[in-house]
């Protein structure tokens, strides 16, 4: 599905790209390939979503905005009603089931800090569940580097 | 610190950057600048931290990465920052955090995302962590995921 050249690209494109007038030149001229290839295999594999995005990855807290990792412990019966009322909130913005007691494991993501404790009760009120809220304190280390 | 040209330049590179010749250019043209302050703008915001970097991120299920383990630790509060750095340079992890507790429910204070082809992988690099944190651990779990609910990005400023 893909070839060594898609490996070298997204290989190379994963340690960062040229602040230039021609960025997709440099890259091609380091992987010995043309300017137009590189852009065609790049919209072929984000098409084929091998690579899920291609640009600026932004910091969210430094941006201002409030964010935090959630999790419930949904009663079996009822998993199909809450990750509905949960997947509404606009704030809600990647949603996991997990095997685990708590089942359900959620990102919020608010245009302010303050705002996520707001979410958390509003959650809280609908469900009727408790919201294990765990912000990171934290970072060690984010951002793999995948050699294919 | 951001002022609104900055928003819109976030905003016109959220989904990502343009796959033109002159991507820079092409941005510049959507902002009504030039191509010159959107790479210097691009480059104030690498410097300060609110760009991560410029690059592709692949799918690692398409990679071949179907196991996905959030690995979750008890370690010594006294001993985390350093236990933390130690395996985030692992190279299996993605993410490696430190998150409050809630006991008695939920000891876990460390949480080290791990990826693996299958769920045999993702255990044997566990078992590497395990050994890394010795007897500062004092229990752990995997927590694999079976489904993603929702997955629609973050929504930026």
């Amino acid at each position: 599905m893909i070839d060594n050249n898609d490996r070298a690209i997204i290989n190379h494109l994963q340690g960062g790209f040229p602040l230039c007038e021609r960025p997709y030149q440099v890259v091609a001229e380091h992987l010995g390939l043309t300017e137009t290839e590189v852009l065609q295999r790049l919209q072929n594999l984000l098409d084929k979503k091998i690579l899920s995005r291609f640009g600026p990855m932004y910091h969210a807290e430094k941006l201002g905005g409030g964010l935090t990792l959630a999790a419930l412990k949904v009663p079996p019966a009822r998993f199909d009603q809450v990750m509905a009322m949960v997947n509404a909130f606009p704030e809600v913005a990647h949603n996991y089931q997990r095997e685990h007691e708590l089942n359900m494991w959620f990102v919020l993501a608010t245009e302010t800090p303050q705002r996520i404790l707001a979410v958390i009760a509003e959650i809280e009120q609908q469900t009727g569940l408790k919201v294990y809220n765990l912000p990171k304190e934290r970072e060690y280390f984010i951002g793999l580097k995948w050699e294919v | 610190m951001l002022d609104p040209i900055d928003r819109a330049l976030i905003h016109a590179t959220q989904a990502g950057l343009p796959l033109t010749v002159r991507p820079y250019h092409t941005l510049a043209v959507q902002l009504g600048i030039n191509a010159d302050e959107v790479i210097q703008r691009l480059q104030n915001m690498l410097d300060n931290g609110i760009i991560r970097r410029i690059g592709a991120i692949p799918n690692h299920y398409a990679l071949g990465y179907q196991a996905n383990g959030m690995t979750v630790w008890d370690v010594d509060d006294d001993l985390i920052d350093e236990l933390g750095l130690c395996c985030g340079v692992l190279d299996f992890v993605s993410h490696c955090y430190q998150r409050p507790r809630h006991c008695p429910e939920w000891p876990y204070n460390l949480f080290v995302m791990v990826h693996g082809k299958n769920r045999n992988e993702v255990e044997q690099k566990t078992a590497q962590i395990a050994a890394l944190l010795g007897v500062h651990c004092r229990q752990h779990q995997i927590l694999y995921s079976n489904r993603i609910l929702k997955k629609t990005g973050l929504r930026l400023t």
